[in-house]
């Protein structure tokens, strides 16, 4: 892997609250392009949080430290800015939308995307046929593609639709939520297709996942094990197999030794 | 037809009717000047004698005023309205287009800018806003067509100060027949004296081959306080007849108690459609419009149908029921509303079905919308009469709120006397939820957008019945009436 091209995040000593309680206590990471970043860790680590202060979610209070999206500030920007700007969450709990098509949804972040880089935006039919080529790559049921936002989409299918707007947004960072909890193995291993499909050396993908099962079907170039606010320990694939054995006590074990 | 082509021809229509009112020779300025104030015997034969009105005319103002003075204004719980003093307001209409202003440059901006996010082609600003149009223009217009077309089909569609002129059988037969004057204070009061609006008539059998009436915005604009419409359809015939105008309606004029009246025949269809943005006044909720309007319709005939649809922004006070008699067995009535209130708003509307024939079957969908400190209340009865076997009603009255300042209400009224009747009534409430804007945003849509399609969403079952170019028109609008309403 080449290290010369600029990082699309790089996360320096993150400290985020929320309401009183500090959540993320100095965290650090960096992500190149082509890479595929895995972080895991125990409920109450921090993982959703991390997701969410990157996105722009409300609520969440930066008290220290610097966020850099492919050189710029992320934390100054709006969270329709970072998404202009290439960067994709994928919700662990997607909302439903109802009366709003997924149609109408996807046109209008489209047509967002190219106002913002000076490009005209695609004709009616270019984007539908675009959302069909789509469909077809990502093997979302036509059915639930034409209805309105995750309405009454079961679990499994709001993670698809997920993975279906990252496709259609191409998204240069795309940070996926524990998009792999509540999957059966066949839906889990959708997703994963999905998620290798869209992989190219010029993007990023970080999977927040609770299970190293996803990372069967998607190796990640790095794990990074999240505890207490913190990135306590990375390495590779094979991290997360030890992690999977030796469960999450084993990491109390090695912070009080670090 | 294209964009440019559809502008091109919004002017020609705009230089027709503009070098049409010029035409106008029986209102001097003089007079209108110096018409006083207030409301009595002798105003009502000035304005009859003025408009050159048949003695009927006269006697049905005259009986009219006699059942105004009797009453007094309705008071409605919770609307705030401030005391109207109707021996402050004169009761004479000025001609539309006396210019206001001399140019574009001395109109208010907040006007101009929500022309430009409209879309509205330059010449006509200057017309909606009152400003001196030039004259000389030719004379090929496809308004003229379109009146050839029309009479080809045996259509009547006309000012009602020309029906009651050319068709007064017609008039006489159906004026006040679905709202008698005595029907309500603004009801009375519009029957007294009325300015004009539009009569519509159509014959056994045919169907309107275009969309009548107010898509020619200027036509729209301001057409008087005292509006009185009346729209019939012979058995078998179909109309749909859109009135008002997205352009905010800017008038001195305050009071605003209009009367509309439908009657449909056997198999007959009527589609009235309504998109409105009144003038709301500032932030504070001072010189906006009151909008005081009595709409019914009967469903005459056996297998008549009538529908209501409206989008209403921006009054300052909404006050108005577009109702239905279904007298007709197997007659069938709707009606369909996004109410959107943002700032100081008020709006109590809502809508009657009444339930008189066999097999009758109405529906209500209702979607208020309220932002800001406003408060919008639906307001609603389903009234079911002894002889009404198997009524059906389904009312659907939902509320969206946005920020935590604002109310909605809804008083459902529901009176059943026959047993066979169904009556479904649900009713929601909903906030647009962080988390929904959120994830709007998350995929690049700025905040505003996102209220917007969230609100576009909620409103859509009922901007689907509206016909295509006010589809389009009422969405902007909505986008436009929501402006500010988010953080």
């Amino acid at each position: 892997m080449t290290k010369n091209k600029q990082p699309l995040l790089e996360i320096k000593d993150l400290h985020v609250k929320v309401g009183d309680k500090e959540i993320l206590k100095g965290l650090n990471l960096t992500v190149y392009p082509g890479e595929i970043h895995a972080i895991m860790g125990p409920n109450g680590s921090g993982k959703s949080t991390l997701a969410y202060v990157l996105a722009g979610r409300d609520g969440y209070e930066v008290t220290q430290g610097q966020v850099l999206f492919k050189g710029k500030d992320l934390l100054d920007m709006d969270p329709n800015e970072r998404a202009l700007a290439g960067l994709f969450l994928g919700f662990q709990y997607p909302v439903e939308i109802p009366g709003v098509s997924m149609i109408n949804f996807m046109k209008a972040a489209l047509e967002a995307k190219a106002e913002y880089e000076g490009k005209k935006p695609m004709k009616p039919g270019e984007f539908l046929k675009y959302y069909r080529e789509k469909i077809k790559e990502i093997g979302l049921p036509e059915k639930l593609a034409n209805r309105n936002v995750n309405e009454n989409f079961s679990g499994g299918e709001k993670k698809r639709n997920e993975i279906f707007q990252m496709a259609l947004l191409q998204p240069d960072l795309a940070i996926l939520d524990e998009t792999d909890s509540g999957l059966d193995i066949d839906a889990l291993k959708a997703v994963a297709e999905g998620v290798k499909k869209l992989h190219n050396e010029n993007n990023a993908q970080i999977l927040i996942t609770h299970y190293q099962r996803l990372l069967d079907f998607v190796q990640p170039d790095y794990v990074h094990v999240m505890y207490d606010g913190r990135i306590v320990k990375s390495g590779d694939k094979n991290l997360a197999l030890e992690l999977e054995k030796k469960g999450y006590q084993w990491l109390e074990e090695q912070k009080t030794e670090a | 037809m294209g964009e440019k082509e559809r502008i091109e021809e919004q002017d020609q229509i705009l230089k027709e009717v503009t070098e049409k009112d010029y035409e106008y020779g029986f209102e001097t300025e003089i007079e209108t000047e110096y018409f006083p104030k207030g409301l009595n015997e002798d105003i009502i034969r000035k304005i009859s004698e003025i408009r050159n009105e048949p003695e009927w005319v006269l006697e049905f103002r005259l009986k009219a005023y006699e059942i105004w003075k009797k009453m007094e204004p309705p008071t409605w719980p919770h609307l705030k309205l401030p005391e109207i003093d109707f021996q402050e307001l004169i009761y004479y209409a000025r001609p539309k287009n006396l210019p206001k202003y001399n140019s574009l440059d001395e109109v208010p901006p907040e006007i101009l800018e929500t022309y430009e996010k409209l879309g509205i082609p330059l010449e006509e600003q200057k017309v909606l806003a009152g400003v001196a149009v030039d004259a000389v223009f030719d004379s090929v217009s496809v308004k003229t067509t379109f009146e050839k077309e029309l009479k080809k089909h045996g259509i009547i569609f006309c000012p009602i100060s020309e029906a009651i002129r050319d068709y007064p059988d017609l008039v006489k037969k159906y004026l006040g027949s679905v709202v008698p004057p005595g029907d309500n204070y603004y009801a009375a009061l519009n029957s007294a004296v009325f300015t004009d609006g539009s009569f519509v008539y159509i014959p056994k059998g045919v169907r309107s081959p275009m969309e009548l009436s107010s898509y020619f915005r200027i036509n729209a604009r301001g057409t008087g306080q005292f509006e009185r419409t009346l729209i019939i359809v012979e058995e078998k015939g179909y109309v749909s007849y859109l009135e008002g105008c997205t352009a905010p309606q800017r008038d001195e004029n305050q009071l605003h108690a209009a009367v509309v009246e439908l009657i449909a025949h056997d198999d007959a269809e009527i589609k009235y459609s309504t998109v409105q943005n009144w003038f709301p006044g500032d932030k504070e909720g001072k010189g906006g419009i009151f909008n005081f309007v009595t709409k019914r319709g009967i469903c005459k005939g056996d297998r008549s149908k009538i529908s209501w649809t409206q989008v209403e922004t921006g009054s300052a006070i909404t006050w108005k029921y577009p109702s239905t008699i279904l007298k007709g067995d197997d007659s069938v009535a709707e009606f369909y509303s996004v109410a959107v209130t943002n700032n100081h708003q008020q709006a109590d509307t809502g809508t009657k079905m009444i339930h008189i024939g066999k097999n009758t079957k109405s529906t209500i969908i209702s979607k208020g919308i309220s932002a800001g400190k406003s408060n919008n209340s639906y307001r609603g009865l389903v009234d079911i009469k002894p002889g009404a076997e198997n009524a059906r009603n389904f009312s659907q009255c939902d509320s969206m709120l946005i920020g935590d300042q604002c109310g909605a209400h809804t008083f459902p009224y529901i009176e059943v006397q026959n047993p066979t009747a169904v009556v479904e009534h649900e009713a929601t409430t909903s906030k647009i939820s962080e988390d929904q804007l959120f994830y709007l945003q998350q995929r690049g849509i700025d905040e505003e957008s996102a209220v917007s399609m969230i609100v576009n969403g909620y409103a859509k079952e009922v901007l689907k019945q509206l016909p295509m170019e006010f589809a389009v028109e009422a969405q902007k609008l909505l986008a436009i009436s929501l402006e500010g309403s988010v953080g």
